[in-house]
């Protein structure tokens, strides 16, 4: 650590500037265009396999099919980076998208956004409840969104007491929201893209949205910087939860009809969908995007298996290889990173 | 000069720091200047690191203030010293590895434009011109990660540098510089002097000190010895203020008698940390390892012991070579390792003490293959019994006893094994005085009986009283071996910082 090395090199002043530029960050495009190639390919060959998928049709379902998964993804993509994970996310969908119908039933009059605004609460303050209790209590992420994925589920039955909303307990307008197009692509998926722009161009262009990085890179190292790190955090967290609630309104649109169980299993798959897009476990890594773009590769996974008369029972098998496939592109993505910086860098170590 | 006209940016008085029963720092006082480079010296331990978490806000003080030009000032968290002007660069780089050099300069205060977006081009802009300033080139969009130590140094002195601090602590910012590098830093610390800043500045390296520093405080066992400007002062007299200690019975060295050579270390090297490395250690001998945190003395036992690799050299256990890297073949040969840091390498905190005791034997106590209780508690006790250890239960967990009593499990569960050699790091740091004490007695005790001991201590008064031979380590060379009537303070102090006394009288 202090004895120079072997054959140190005069200083950091010789290195010539490094033609390649930024290395890294090309790296991580690279991953992201990675996801998305792979989302084209696939779209590709199952079209040329039978062009009945993408047919109009076919192409509203595969955007309303992705859209409940990428805003979920985005929201966890927000936690993950901070270095923790969110594993209440489905239990919270579900609770919104629930509440999100009993208003209607409860209160006909209500109109269409107050109720939708409610929905998002909901998620809101279900996050911003795990992000105090990760924070405060100084308890892993994991356990206490594991305890609240079960606590906002078992609240979710005593609610419902059995029952579900149907489609004609909704006003229209809502409804309309699951199946109105704009100029091709269905509303929700619209809104599933905005948010997914916000959130990201917010984590790269604001200090708090960097700082989650910070955090996520080097928690001690930000605490010394004076970043504010708890209360990131369950901003963080509260961010997630209320896109988590904008999760359940759509799916409480789309479909319109809705039990205590919807969502349930979900925060898996929004896991998985975030790490295949590149959100690295371990924290600081990885951007919306990324995320959003795995949820679209899983989705489109789910939806081309069957035209290729795949059984699906094969659909599991294959996001698990995906997901092991991401993580050792990841890896050695890395490795091939850190033997660049270091011959790029001023010095050897 | 009269600090009645104007009160300085930042003092300190009377600050007391406890960490536990360990006083780190007892009444410590300081006065930085502006327009003066300030130097603070001590040895290892001294509590100069304390202090500038205290001064940078991590730590708060138990009693006595920080004064603020003038002003009684708390610090509540790193965010209020640095709103009062405070910069702090730490002994070991807090760098985002993740984020880019120019993000690591600009955290939590990135320049912004009108729609409070960060403004990526003149963060670059900004970032290259400190880099202008500081001489050096590197890309401001890389990485942090795979920076060198020296580099990554480089990018907290830039940080400090754009806080336009008024007051700068530099935690020996050159133990990872070379001298082009160091020299631009000194560059930059005199320019920021001349433009009213106050600087202190924390080394071992005695020239730099002497050639920087308008003042030098000297600090002792966590308490101020003397404040006097440095054309008052040479060397010597600072090395003997650093020390000046009496070594009494605090170290029952006994005699013993030295036997046949059981360990013999030849041209250890691992490249960048440690070089030609060769040292023999007798039966009954106690063999200090010295030098400055940092000097590769843990490395060297680590490497020796097989948990680290190392690139070439030999080391023979009674003879017999040892494989490099296994550490299971040398505790068979008869090696044990008490290690540095005992609550992250040396325990299972949660753990039982019986469990921690007997981690070494779980083949010899168990029986096809299955632990058995019996045999692991009577064995726990019988050592507790030994090395005199208090504690509740066997099965409690080793987290409620006290330093030194974990300590002394850690020391069961190696002496266990009836080692031949014993490695000890650090093996009473953290320790109350009374166990200090009873720590040296058993190491004593243990070469009397023919152990062959090898000690990394950072503590002078702990190595010059323990030990039969005190080989001492600077930046990862042995600068000199020095027999127990050879060996004094200053001796060994001027072998641990790379001076000779002619050099620097």
């Amino acid at each position: 650590m202090n004895a120079p090395s072997a054959a140190p090199e005069a200083s950091t002043a010789g290195a010539p500037p490094r033609a390649e530029g930024r290395p890294a960050r090309g790296q991580r495009q690279f991953r992201e265009l990675g996801v998305l190639l792979a989302v084209a390919i696939l779209i590709f060959a199952t079209w040329l396999y039978n062009p009945g998928f993408l047919s109009s049709q076919g192409v509203h379902d595969l955007f309303l099919g992705a859209t409940v998964l990428s805003v979920l993804a985005v929201g966890q993509a927000l936690v993950l980076i901070t270095r923790n994970v969110d594993l209440s996310v489905g239990s919270v969908m579900g609770l919104s998208a629930f509440g999100t119908g009993i208003l209607f039933v409860t209160f006909p009059g209500l109109p269409v956004p107050v109720v939708m605004l409610a929905g998002v609460l909901i998620g809101l303050v279900c996050g911003l409840l795990n992000g105090l209790l990760v924070t405060t209590a100084r308890v892993p992420a994991l356990v206490v969104t594991l305890g609240t994925l079960y606590a906002y589920r078992g609240l979710n039955h005593w609610w419902a007491d059995g029952g579900q909303v149907n489609a004609h307990d909704m006003p229209d307008a809502f409804l309309l929201l699951g199946s109105f197009s704009v100029l091709g692509v269905p509303l929700p998926a619209a809104i599933a893209i905005a948010v997914v722009a916000a959130v990201g161009f917010y984590l790269a262009r604001y200090r708090s949205g960097r700082e989650l990085y910070a955090i996520g890179s080097n928690a001690d190292a930000a605490r010394l910087s004076g970043i504010p790190a708890a209360r990131r955090v369950a901003l963080a967290f509260a961010a997630n939860g209320a896109l988590a609630g904008l999760a359940g309104v759509l799916f409480a649109a789309r479909y319109g009809t809705v039990d205590s169980t919807v969502g349930t299993g979900m925060e898996l798959q929004v896991v998985a969908a975030a790490v295949v897009g590149g959100v690295a476990i371990a924290g600081g890594v990885g951007t919306v995007y990324g995320a959003a773009l795995g949820a679209v590769l899983l989705t489109t996974i789910t939806a081309a298996l069957p035209i290729w008369q795949i059984n699906q029972f094969w659909h599991q098998a294959v996001v698990g290889a995906l997901i092991l496939a991401a993580i050792g592109l990841d890896r050695l993505l890395a490795l091939r990173t850190a033997r660049k910086l270091r011959g790029g860098g001023a010095r050897g170590a | 000069m009269d600090p009645a006209e104007v009160p300085p940016p930042l003092a300190l008085v009377d600050v007391t720091k406890s960490f536990g029963s360990v006083r780190a720092l007892r009444g410590l006082s300081l006065e930085l200047r502006s327009g003066e480079i300030h130097a603070m010296v001590g040895e290892n331990g001294a509590g100069k690191s304390t202090l500038v978490k205290v001064i940078a806000g991590v730590h708060r003080p138990d009693g006595g203030q920080v004064l603020v030009d003038g002003r009684p000032t708390e610090f509540a968290a790193p965010v209020d010293a640095q709103r009062a002007g405070v910069a702090v660069i730490y002994q070991e780089p807090t760098l985002f590895p993740d984020l880019s050099v120019a993000e690591n300069i600009f955290v939590g205060r990135q320049p912004r434009t009108r729609l409070r977006t960060i403004d990526r081009g003149r963060m670059r802009r900004d970032t290259e011109e400190v880099f202008t300033r500081l001489g050096v080139h590197m890309d401001p969009d890389r990485p942090a990660r795979g920076l060198s130590i020296a580099d990554q140094q480089l990018v907290e002195i830039a940080k400090a540098l754009t806080r336009q601090a008024r007051v700068l602590v530099m935690d020996e910012p050159t133990a990872a510089l070379s001298g082009v590098e160091a020299e631009r830093l000194f560059t930059v610390a005199r320019t920021l002097r001349d433009s009213g800043a106050a600087l202190l500045f924390i080394s071992h390296r005695f020239d730099e000190v002497f050639s920087l520093c308008d003042r030098i405080t000297v600090v002792r066992d966590g308490a101020f010895v003397s404040c006097d400007p440095t054309t008052e002062l040479d060397v010597d007299t600072v090395v003997r203020r650093m020390v000046g200690r009496d070594v009494s019975s605090l170290y029952p060295k006994e005699d013993a008698e030295h036997g046949e050579t059981v360990l013999e270390v030849d041209g250890l090297t691992r490249h960048g940390v440690f070089a030609d490395v060769s040292f023999e250690v007798r039966a009954g001998e106690i063999v200090a390892l010295a030098g400055l945190v940092g000097a590769g003395r843990s490395e060297v036992i680590r490497a020796v012991f097989g948990v680290d690799r190392y690139d070439a050299g030999t080391v023979r256990v009674e003879g017999r070579p040892l494989p490099p890297g296994r550490p299971k073949a040398a505790m068979d040969a008869g090696v044990a390792l008490v290690p540095e840091d005992r609550r992250q390498q040396g325990l299972v905190m949660e753990s039982s003490i019986e469990r921690n005791a007997t981690a070494t034997r779980r083949g010899p106590l168990s029986r096809l293959g299955l632990l058995r209780r019996r045999t692991e508690r009577d064995s726990a006790r019988e050592w507790g019994e030994r090395l005199n250890l208090k504690f509740g239960g066997l099965t409690d967990s080793v987290s409620t006893l006290s330093g030194g009593n974990q300590q002394k499990v850690v020391l069961a569960k190696w002496l266990s094994t009836e080692p031949r050699v014993l490695f000890v790091d650090e093996p009473t740091r953290g320790i109350d005085v009374g166990t200090k004490a009873e720590v040296h007695r058993l190491l004593s005790t243990l070469a009397g009986q023919g152990l062959a001991i090898v000690m990394v201590s950072s503590e002078l008064p702990e190595v010059l009283g323990m030990a039969d031979r005190v080989l001492v380590m600077h930046e990862g060379r042995v600068t000199a071996e020095l027999d127990r009537d050879e060996a004094d303070e200053e001796s060994v102090m001027y072998a641990a910082t790379g001076q000779r006394p002619s050099e620097a009288a």
